[in-house]
């Protein structure tokens, strides 16, 4: 069973609607995380998240009115399955930094939500990120994701050719900027989880890059005669069954992540979902179309010398 | 069959052995990491500029005392800083004595001349660094001993990213409370004499030296217990003897008990060179107050009725758990400096079970419909795809139990990205022997060429991840290095798995009989 039968689509031909498209959904993210930030988790910006298991149900106003003593801008968000009664309640950075007050706004909240009555209820996690800690892992998230891009561009530059490095790459920054875009539109904060995920998509992306990369040497060895633009297109499509099935496979694999996951992996199940989708689109259209854009003159030198054996 | 066959067969069962010995029983062997077993963990920060400190003071006060002895009085030395000192009032004529008084102090400190007969001391840079450096790994010994006697089950204590800070990491903790403040409280006990007190207040106390308090002098608060329930306990005042008698570091062992009213109290017991330093100052002071100070606070200060060598006791309003607390941290030592909290997360173990339901639930769901999708798809060389998957996974639990490696959550997730890779490899595999075989050649050419073919993209496909997974453990913190460990020994029990069993699979069958068409 196959499910393509020598598929010859002409995916180059497209290149410029697919680069149009892309440039207008990361712009539209641009300007969403512009205007209104980028939502960062209290791994990178610091802060105080606590969540609270309730015996018995409770409406979000109670609890909202509740907290009103506690000072500073909170959010309040029901957290796991409606039935389970857990909420989850962030604070926003805590600026000093002295010892006790660390905990002051978890201590806070725990206190306010006491004197309310609202029922029993128990902390079943706490999470308190002071400011330096922030700094400290937003800088080593920055460093892991470009130290890994410049390692991956140096690999594929030595073992194909640059023009291809710069492809790949190009590929990679378009995904983790169309996955930045989709985490604002969708109001996901940006957490080390996510780091995570927007790392495993880089190495997806790059995986998926290499292989078709990989059928154009190999066809450039055995396609003399053929533009490097044709050379292109018949390996997207040779490769073509094969980017389907595992993205496929990879996609359905993170759906179930995604949907019985948990609360913990929901956001790094999402990110992966928005990556696989931009990680196989980008391959086909984005990566090999500026492969091509770059080898340009050895395309053409390419075509001549065909011409010429002909 | 053929050797070169039974050889690979070998290889294989013999890597699957060792790998489900690694990993057998798994519940005792794959450690959990907080996010799923529950716990706390801690980033803290050693205050060293408290150590620095310290130790200027002291170098201030000892040089002094080592002038007044050598005859040179009305010399003040008083610490200007965290590192820094001033020696003021030196007679000129007296020059060469003073100089001669410095040579240990020259050791550590820079010294520079601030006008006519005053100086100026600052500490060696090299100095400050190793005294910080000391003041870290103090105090992470410190910590180590404390969490040991609280019993938890591998705990992690170790240096930091940043050079001051210790992470601390107790898995199954459910007190975070009380594990953070033996964890933090300092500790540092010391007995030292009174000179004067109890006063109502502090001026008091400085009033009773008409207003200047003598260098050699401290005035410290304390506490007297509530003459009646309800009424606050007040605080009050001592003057005390700036050089304690005895400290915590002389002590041998600290156990909590009960004082005669039966109340809980802490009862601590000197080494030998604590009990001599201790019985000839009780003998020398008999009559006169002795107060005990615990992180600069007096608790007790009895009267010296008879000399005493090896025991003494702390009372005070104690819980019995505070006092058995108390003892802990006593016997555990003193802390070099105070220590900050920079980051602190809990996890409930509720919600830690909750995890690994849900974590394992959404992993064999995926796993299910992949296989599923593979045999559909791929009929019998699906089942070959299907061994793959299951050996990589018995490699990869082998791995991570033998390197002592931490399952978390975002680890669970890199197992996840393993499969998908490893499914990967396999369509790769299988889809280009299904194009090798549209060119009309034999079946076992054709699976030869499409191993073959394939092998360069896997290994630059498996080679540029681990290149990221690299980087991500190399830069990464908690969660990503989680990560990015699972993501690295899955990726290389993924080429053993995709390349080598699943190419023998395919040889054992094709070796058995001529195969003229292929379940592909």
């Amino acid at each position: 069973m196959r499910i393509f039968d020598n598929p010859n689509y002409n995916f180059i031909q497209w290149r410029w609607h697919a680069i149009a498209l892309s440039v207008v959904v990361i712009l539209a993210g641009f300007g969403m995380m512009v205007t209104r930030g980028l939502p960062l988790g209290i791994d990178f910006s610091g802060g105080t998240i606590v969540v609270l298991k309730f015996q018995q149900p409770v409406g979000e106003d109670a609890l909202r009115r509740s907290l009103d003593a506690v000072p500073g801008e909170k959010v309040v968000q029901q957290f796991g399955d409606a039935g389970a009664n857990e909420w989850l309640v962030r604070l926003p950075e805590i600026t000093t930094e002295e010892g006790a007050s660390l905990e002051q706004g978890a201590r806070a909240v725990v206190d306010a939500v006491t004197k309310a009555n609202l029922g029993q209820f128990e902390v079943i996690s706490q999470e308190i990120v002071g400011p330096v800690i922030g700094a400290d892992l937003q800088r080593k998230g920055i460093y892991a994701t470009l130290a890994s891009i410049v390692g991956i561009t140096i690999y594929i530059g030595i073992r194909f050719r640059f023009a291809f490095a710069i492809g790949a790459i190009a590929a990679t920054l378009h995904d983790i900027l169309v996955t930045l875009a989709f985490l604002t539109f969708f109001g996901y904060d940006l957490s080390l989880n996510i780091v995570a995920a927007i790392l495993t998509i880089t190495g997806y992306s790059v995986n998926d890059t290499i292989v078709i990369f990989d059928r154009v040497r190999e066809n450039l060895r055995s396609k003399r005669r053929e533009s490097l633009e044709t050379v292109v297109n018949t390996s997207v499509n040779q490769t073509l069954s094969r980017t389907l099935i595992t993205a496929g496979t990879t996609f359905m694999a993170v759906l179930s992540l995604y949907l019985f996951g948990g609360e913990v992996l929901e956001g790094f199940a999402f990110t992966m979902l928005v990556g696989i989708v931009s990680g196989t689109y980008s391959t086909v259209f984005i990566a090999a179309a500026i492969a091509i854009l770059l080898s340009g003159k050895q395309a053409q030198g390419r075509t001549q010398t065909a011409r010429k054996a002909s | 069959m053929s050797k070169n066959l039974r050889w690979k067969l070998l290889v294989i069962l013999g890597v699957v052995a060792l790998a489900v010995f690694a990993f057998y029983p798994p519940g005792q062997k794959v450690r959990l990491g907080l996010d799923l077993k529950g716990g706390v963990h801690m980033v803290l920060r050693v205050q060293t500029d408290d150590a620095l400190r310290l130790l200027t003071e002291g170098t201030a006060d000892q040089l002094r005392e080592q002038l007044r002895t050598a005859g040179l009085t009305g010399v003040t030395a008083t610490a200007t800083g965290t590192t820094t000192f001033t020696v003021t009032g030196v007679p000129p004529e007296q020059d060469a004595v003073f100089r001669s008084a410095l040579s240990t102090v020259e050791l550590s400190y820079d010294r520079s001349s601030s006008g006519p007969g005053s100086y100026t001391f600052e500490m060696k840079p090299n100095i400050t660094v190793d005294n910080r450096e000391s003041t870290v790994n103090q105090a992470l010994q410190t910590i180590e001993r404390r969490v040991n006697e609280l019993g938890v089950a591998e705990p992690i204590v170790a240096r930091h990213s940043a050079a001051d800070q210790i992470l601390v990491q107790l898995p199954g903790v459910t007190d975070v409370n009380r594990a953070k403040e033996i964890i933090r409280s300092t500790a540092l006990l010391e007995l030292r004499l009174v000179e004067q007190g109890p006063f109502p207040d502090e001026n008091g106390a400085r009033q009773a030296y008409g207003g200047n308090v003598p260098p050699d002098i401290q005035i410290l608060p304390g506490r007297v217990e509530a003459v009646a329930p309800g009424q606050p306990a007040g605080a009050v005042y001592y003057a005390l003897r700036r050089v304690p008698a005895v400290t915590g570091r002389d002590l041998r062992s600290a156990s909590p008990q009960l004082d005669e009213y039966n109340r809980p109290a802490v009862g601590f017991s000197f080494n030998s060179e604590g009990a001599q330093k201790f019985g000839a100052f009780t003998s020398a002071n008999i009559g006169r107050q002795l107060a005990v100070v615990l992180d600069g606070r007096v608790q007790t200060a009895p009267r010296i009725e008879s000399r005493i060598d090896y025991e003494g006791r702390i009372t005070g309003t104690f819980s019995s758990q505070e006092a058995a607390d108390l003892a802990l941290t006593l016997r555990s030592g003193a802390l070099p400096a105070s220590l900050t909290y920079l980051e602190e997360r809990t996890v409930g173990p509720s919600l830690g079970a909750a995890s690994i339901r849900a974590g394992v639930t959404a992993a064999a769901g995926g796993l299910l419909i992949v296989v599923l999708f593979l045999l559909f798809y791929y009929k019998l060389a699906g089942l070959n795809a299907l061994t793959s998957i299951v050996v990589n996974l018995i490699i990869l639990l082998g791995l991570m139990a033998y390197l002592g490696a931490t399952m978390t959550l975002p680890g669970i997730a890199g197992f996840i990205l393993t499969i998908g890779m490893g499914v990967d490899s396999n369509v790769l595999i299988f889809e280009r022997i299904k194009e090798e075989l549209a060119t009309a050649r034999g079946v076992k050419q054709a699976v030869a060429a499409g191993f073959d073919r394939v092998f360069l993209t896997i290994l630059d496909t498996h080679v540029a991840s681990l290149i990221a997974a690299a980087f991500l453990f190399q830069f990464g913190t908690g969660p990503i290095r989680g990560f990015a460990t699972t993501l690295t020994i899955g990726l290389l029990s993924n080429v053993f798995t995709a390349v080598f069993v699943s190419r023998t699979m395919f040889e054992l069958v094709l070796s058995r009989r001529q195969v003229a068409k292929l379940s592909i």
